[in-house]
């Protein structure tokens, strides 16, 4: 592809509209009244070549057109997956493939197979945003590059025709001292704080370039801000994980490897109290209880490195209380309160005559590890013979069995031996269901409360990309500020034999340019710049 | 040359972001922290307790096949083999198989019951924080893991034995 030489004797790359020396439009004959002042009329690179494989990748990525279109489709995608709920909204014991059919019907189906019920991580999603990045990195460095280097290199003195289509034109009397005029129209415009050059009878005047770089800038703080969240998939980097602890439970905290284990001392839920005069009213008014507080007080234990399953060998680290919005922080992590429940945790019986109901002695069983023998005294003993946490009547088997091994809704089988009865009778216990298989025990077990337990749900949280990401904000934004709220303006001015020529161009707001060129041109005797665009509209 | 040095510019920038998206991609899909054990791994080595207290490692039966279930009583098929293995360990005990079964956090009544009722005689193991169980990545019940005396994972079964079946296992992993 050959360099185009213009008649002011400067070679151009291919493709170049306007020449980059001397502002004259390549193509002479152009209809347009106007020249598209886009990128300063250089040679877009990618446009330019296309040999090999390399090149063309570059171009496909390089397209406006095709960076659009992968937003579009990102935020199609995206509001798809809004539809019906992801995968982590769903019963986690529900299998999603099963799940999604039953609730949703064909439809849920189909929206499984496709992978949108765990779109934000699925492979195709996250290359979508992979090829944002690309097309992004590729189409700044192919716009920016030429832009900065035409900025960067243009000459005062323009040819005629590249004044004569600016949009703002206008041409005036020529005045009687030239350098007189020079002088004052440098000492106007350098008023308004243009940058301004002077080449023999030529002026460029120009200010807030930089503002051409906004949109550059706004694309890095883009890019760095995709690669902090691309860098929490990095192991080590981020961490967001659920966990529940009993009271009075040690665990290991997930996501540190058993490296890290915490006590759940105690938990408190306070509700603001009716009593106190400040929030009397306002709780009248809403009529339930409003939490005051939730708190876990816990214990971390640093652990050394052992076998799984076997007992940790635990050192004290610290004391500390979770409360909503003042986490436990630790070697980069932090655990948040986050939710709490309350479960049955022991139930309390009393061995009773069977015909008087009077109490021989009472007892109580750990729902999550009972114990299976109850001595009350004078003779008096139960054997716990079958526990079921979770109770079903097994049809096939027919006996009774468990679903699962959370006691959801734990039976009982107990033995019990009085003095009158040492061969023991057998009783059947669950929740509102007390049965007599033989029918004619003298003594029964009836049911004398609970205790709850409360478990709290903790966050485990480790994110180094929070920064990464803010950086990456913070300078999108510049590049937004920076691109909006300044112009990129200049005014040239050719003094020419007998009259004198005025041009002016502005990437945005048109109308502030004009009002402060009218200023000058008032000032200076000259004719009022022209907006030809506006003109050639009325026409 | 200008020309070249703009190829090699516009390769180095491809490659660098297609690096980055290869590796975030990869990392994507294969983002289950822990792969599962399955057959040809070593198999991890742990330790628990059984229902005497005693601490078990699956180190201390190197030099003998280990036959390793993992079940619960909640489980019904867990419940049907347990007989079959039971059968065959009797067997097989004399010929340096062992079977180890992993209880999954069940309280020790509930599993001593079970234990007493079946008549079973190998060890029963807690795992009471399922810290083996997240280890190998088990998955669904009832799951068998055959493990070589070298300490080979030979296979992965997931699903109810029978007598025949398990037989042949013990076979495969009889040293």
């Amino acid at each position: 592809m050959d360099k185009v030489k213009c008649d002011c004797g400067h070679l151009n790359p291919y493709g170049t509209i306007i020449c980059e020396a001397c502002g004259k439009p390549i193509q002479e004959e152009s209809p347009e009244k106007l020249l598209n002042m886009r990128y300063e009329g250089t040679a877009r690179r990618s446009q330019t070549y296309n040999t090999n494989v390399v090149d063309k990748i570059w171009n496909f990525f390089s397209s406006v057109k095709v960076g659009v279109w992968l937003i579009v489709i990102t935020l199609i995608a995206s509001a798809i997956g809004t539809i019906f709920p992801q995968q982590m909204y769903i019963p986690p014991t529900a299998n999603p493939a099963a799940y999604y059919e039953k609730e949703y019907g064909m439809l849920g189906e189909i929206y499984y197979i496709l992978g949108f019920h765990n779109l934000y991580s699925s492979w195709w999603f996250v290359l979508l945003l992979g090829l944002i990045g690309v097309s992004i990195t590729v189409a700044s460095i192919d716009r920016g590059v030429p832009l900065f280097r035409s900025l960067r290199n243009q000459r005062v003195a323009k040819h005629d025709n590249f004044l004569k289509k600016q949009r703002m034109f206008a041409v005036s009397k020529r005045p009687e001292d030239e350098e007189q005029f020079m002088e004052e129209i440098l000492f106007r415009l350098k008023e308004k704080r243009y940058r301004v050059r002077r080449e023999d009878n030529s002026i460029l005047a120009e200010k807030g370039r930089f503002s051409r770089w906004g949109p550059y800038v706004n694309h890095v703080g883009l890019i760095i801000f995709l690669l902090g969240s691309m860098l929490r998939i990095v192991p080590g980097l981020y961490l967001d994980e659920d966990m529940w602890i009993r009271e009075g439970e040690t665990k290991a905290i997930k996501g540190t490897d058993q490296e890290y284990y915490l006590k759940h001392d105690k938990f408190t839920f306070e509700v603001y109290d009716k009593k106190e005069e400040r929030f009397s009213e306002a709780l009248n008014r809403v009529q339930q209880p409003v939490p005051k507080n939730y708190q876990s007080d816990v214990t971390l234990y640093k652990a050394d490195e052992k076998l799984p399953g076997a007992k940790p060998d635990l050192s004290e680290v610290k004391d500390y209380s979770i409360q909503v919005n003042k986490p436990l922080e630790f070697d980069g992590y932090s655990l948040y309160q986050v939710d709490y429940r309350q479960e049955m945790r022991y139930m309390h019986f009393e061995l009773q005559n069977a015909e008087t109901e009077e109490a021989v002695g009472s007892f109580s069983v750990d729902l999550l590890n009972p114990k299976d023998d109850f001595d009350l005294g004078d003779g008096n003993r139960v054997e716990l013979e079958g526990y079921y946490p979770d109770f079903y009547f097994d049809k096939e088997t027919k006996k009774p069995a468990t679903k699962t091994n959370i006691p959801n809704n734990p039976a009982f089988i107990f033995k019990m031996f009085t003095p009158e009865t040492p061969e023991g009778e057998v009783a059947f216990i669950g929740i509102r269901q007390n049965l007599d298989p033989s029918g004619d025990n003298q003594y029964k077990v009836a049911f004398n409360g609970i205790d709850t337990e409360f478990i709290t749900g903790l966050t485990v949280k480790k994110d180094y990309t929070l920064p990464i990401i803010l950086i990456g904000g913070i300078i999108f934004m510049i590049g937004v500020v920076q691109g909006l709220y300044w112009n990129h303006r200049r005014v040239w001015v050719k003094v020419k034999e007998e009259d004198v020529w005025m041009a002016a161009h502005t990437n945005k707001n048109w109308h502030g340019i004009r009002r402060e060129l009218d200023d000058i041109t008032v000032k200076l005797n000259m004719k009022q710049l022209v907006d030809q665009q506006e003109e050639s509209k009325k026409a | 040359m200008k020309k070249r040095q703009r190829l090699i510019m516009r390769s180095v920038i491809l490659v660098v972001i297609a690096l980055a998206l290869g590796y975030t991609l990869y990392n994507t899909v294969f983002n289950d922290k822990k792969e599962p054990v399955k057959a040809g791994d070593t198999a991890p080595n742990f330790a628990l307790e059984d229902l005497e207290g005693n601490q078990v490692e699956l180190k201390d039966y190197k030099g003998k096949g280990v036959f390793l279930n993992f079940w619960g009583t909640y489980c019904p098929p867990c419940e049907k083999e347990m007989p079959a293995i039971q059968r065959q360990y009797d067997k097989y005990k004399d010929q340096g198989v062992v079977v180890l079964a992993v209880d999954i956090a069940e309280p020790k009544f509930t599993v001593e019951k079970f234990v007493k009722q079946k008549n079973l005689t190998f060890p029963i193991l807690l795992d009471q924080q399922r810290e083996v169980v997240e280890e190998y990545g088990v998955g669904n019940l009832p799951a068998t893991y055959l493990i070589s005396p070298e300490g080979k994972v030979v296979d992965k079964i997931t699903g109810e034995l029978n007598d025949t079946l398990v037989r042949n296992y013990m076979e495969k992993i009889k040293p």
